[in-house]
């Protein structure tokens, strides 16, 4: 369903979305020379799927904001402020992916050329400081001790307890949106399968999907297979790998290394069943750039029959080891309400008791046929998106297994043409980590006008600053890990 | 524990377990044997993403799974750049990460070496050169060696820090010289 409204109903509306347990799952604007400045929004109130466009009046730039109606509204209001120059009434106007690589007067998506005199590229960001007795502040990052993606953490703690957690993101920031600009549409699948490359298939398939409902383009069955099969391959790629980091993270070096042996096994089935170890250009517009090969089902059914077993021993060892059990239960806990209010998605938000799976509540095909069973646990804390790790794990063996027997034959691809100037599309995929949403809006001869991707990482990132309110900083790594949120799909 | 044992033990030892084909098993050859003439020590690297997707992470992390089992060799990822020989940098550099990388930089001890992992480190990758990307590391500190691929394969990280080590000639501190 597509509305188009002006900025007091947007606020009615976002109140009403958010009344009936609704959630904002996108927010983007346009500045374009020559026509009106545009904020958009996508919402999901199961089993609807609602997308917006605010015509911002004339001249003022401005828009009422909806921070107060689902709270991670407020740092993609700041985004849309620094990339697009549209101001929101809230009351945080620092910038957000902004630091100092361009001036507070030049908007990247609106503004063409940027200029090119930069002005010093350390700035100083208004950190909110707590007072108080024997309170300290200890702040980490950008770079971190180990192989993980640049942010800033600011902790204010009083011993070792932490009071309160600022993060400060957009390090990563590379331009995507922009760059978007500068591709052609047929293309631009390669770059979203590059804004987080762990969710490749995620992204690229969100791509396609917009690209194809915007030109009225029907995939052929084998396809749309062929892409699930690839995202649940990514989905349990992932949960191997934070499985085998978490244990590590808590002490138990056993863990990552069998995890890890078993994710690179994982790697090189996918490879020699669809042609590479990450399947970042798998999916292309119109279906997938190849088929299963001959071996691909087979190489896969015995690797998910030795996984099955294996996961099966090594889940029953997570959950006798008293060690692990320590450190996981009850560290770093969101419960339900609070995960509601936050809107928190994905793996970490059905951990939480939220239940949003896009594979069910707004499922495109094959998922239609596929039922897929929504795993859910209340106590959101680490041992629950642990466990859900394993749940979801165990249930996208299913599925492959599935997918492997009832794969419908026939091509894997058809051609897309050329969108018209002005066709707009939306995409929604559930990656491993939650939803990603595609805007896309066409441009003439075959450009795009306007590709916004957004990251379920927009919603939990800060959730992460409440989980670990009255922790200790000492589990501040495994906490994180627990979410293991996306800086580069965030960071744009 | 008795779970836990009994499946290090059916796990056996599967570093560069069959079918790994030759050439991995030459470079897992070559790179210990040169890093033993040439250091004498464990080589010490710090990574440092300065703006890549995280694809390039995903495969610098596997080399330290058991199948490539970097550590055996003796490469040690480390937590300062202050204790690093070779710096293994990813991304296309963003702005933001420019003077972040430029100071790791400095902090690493002379002589040092410099790998740039993936398209995006080798040349800025998909992502180009903008407003708010400066495109290839070499654009911000110097470089040895590239290391092509989105993402390259763990083999071909690992041939790529051979490549570095092998280009520098041992100097008498036993360190990698420039
Ligand atoms: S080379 Fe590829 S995988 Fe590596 S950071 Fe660039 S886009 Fe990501």
């Amino acid at each position: 369903m597509h509305l188009v409204v002006d900025p007091v109903e947007w606020r009615a509306l976002a109140q009403d979305i958010a009344a009936a347990g609704g959630r904002l799952l996108a927010l983007w604007g346009t500045n374009r020379v020559g026509q009106c400045d545009t904020l958009h929004a996508v919402a999901i109130a199961p089993p609807r799927v609602i997308s917006m466009s605010i015509a911002i009046a004339d001249g003022t730039q401005q828009y009422p904001g909806v921070e107060d109606v689902f709270p991670s509204a407020s740092r993609m209001q700041r985004a849309v402020f620094d990339l697009c120059g549209l101001r929101s009434t809230e009351q945080d106007t620092r910038p957000w992916l902004r630091h100092a690589a361009w001036p507070v007067d030049a908007f990247p998506l609106a503004a063409d050329p940027m200029p090119s005199s930069l002005p010093s590229p350390i700035d100083d960001y208004a950190f909110v400081r707590v007072e108080g007795d024997g309170v300290h502040e200890i702040a980490v990052g950008p770079v971190h001790a180990g192989i993980i993606e640049p942010g800033h953490f600011r902790f204010s703690v009083v011993g070792e307890k932490v009071l309160r957690l600022e993060e400060r993101l957009g390090y990563v920031h590379k331009g995507i949106e922009r760059r978007f600009t500068e591709l052609p549409i047929l293309d631009g699948h390669r770059l979203a399968a590059r804004v987080s490359g762990d969710s490749g298939v995620a992204y690229a398939w969100s791509y396609c999907q917009a690209l194809e409902r915007m030109t009225g383009t029907t995939v052929p069955p084998r396809a749309s297979w062929l892409r699930a099969l690839a995202l649940e391959l990514e989905r349990i790629a992932n949960h191997l790998g934070d499985l085998g980091a978490l244990g590590n993270d808590a002490g138990f070096a056993f863990g990552l290394a069998q995890f890890s042996r078993l994710k690179e096994h994982l790697l090189r089935a996918t490879e020699q069943a669809l042609g590479q170890r990450y399947l970042l250009d798998l999916v292309v517009p119109g279906g997938t750039r190849n088929d299963l090969a001959p071996a691909g089902a087979t190489v896969l059914d015995e690797y998910l029959a030795q996984l099955t077993d294996e996961v099966t021993v090594l889940r029953g060892i997570y959950e006798e080891h008293t060690g692990l059990r320590d450190r996981f239960a009850g560290a770093g806990a969101v419960l339900p309400e609070l995960a509601a209010w936050i809107g928190l998605v994905g793996l970490a938000g059905r951990a939480s008791g939220q239940t949003l799976d896009l594979r069910v509540d707004a499922a495109c095909a094959p998922y239609d046929e596929l039922a897929v069973r929504r795993c859910t646990r209340q106590d959101g804390d680490v041992l629950a998106r642990v466990t859900l790790r394993f749940d979801e794990l165990a249930e996208s063996v299913r599925l492959l297994r599935r997918i492997l027997r009832a794969m419908p034959s026939g091509e894997h691809a058809v051609a897309v043409p050329v969108p018209e100037p002005g066709a707009v599309g939306v995409g929604l995929i559930e990656a491993w980590r939650g939803p990603v949403v595609t805007g896309l809006e066409a441009g003439p001869d075959g450009t795009i006008l306007r590709c916004h991707p957004q990251d379920p990482s927009w919603h939990n990132w800060p959730a992460l600053e409440h989980a670990v309110i009255g922790n200790i900083v000492p589990d501040f790594p495994l906490i994180n890990k627990s979410f293991n949120l996306s800086y580069s799909g965030h960071d744009l | 524990m008795l779970k836990t044992l009994q499946q290090i033990l059916k796990t056996g030892i599967v570093t560069a377990a069959p079918p790994a084909p030759a050439d991995e098993l030459r470079v897992r050859e070559a790179l210990e044997s040169r890093i033993r003439e040439v250091l004498g020590r464990a080589l010490c690297i710090r990574e440092v993403d300065a703006g890549s997707c995280n694809g390039c992470e995903l495969e610098i992390h596997a080399l330290g799974n058991p199948v490539y089992s970097i550590e055996s060799l003796g490469i040690r990822f480390v937590a300062s750049p202050r204790h690093a020989d070779l710096l293994l940098v990813t991304g296309p550099v963003s702005r933001h990460m420019e003077v972040a990388l430029r100071r790791t930089y400095d902090a690493t001890p002379d002589p040092k070496l410099v790998v740039a992992v993936g398209d995006c480190g080798a040349c800025g990758g998909i992502f180009g050169s903008g407003y708010a990307s400066c495109g290839a590391v070499s654009n911000v500190i110097p470089v040895d060696v590239v290391v092509p691929g989105c993402p390259p394969s763990p083999t071909r990280i690992l041939s790529g820090i051979l490549a570095a080590i092998s280009k520098s000639p041992t100097d008498s501190t036993g360190r990698p010289g420039q």
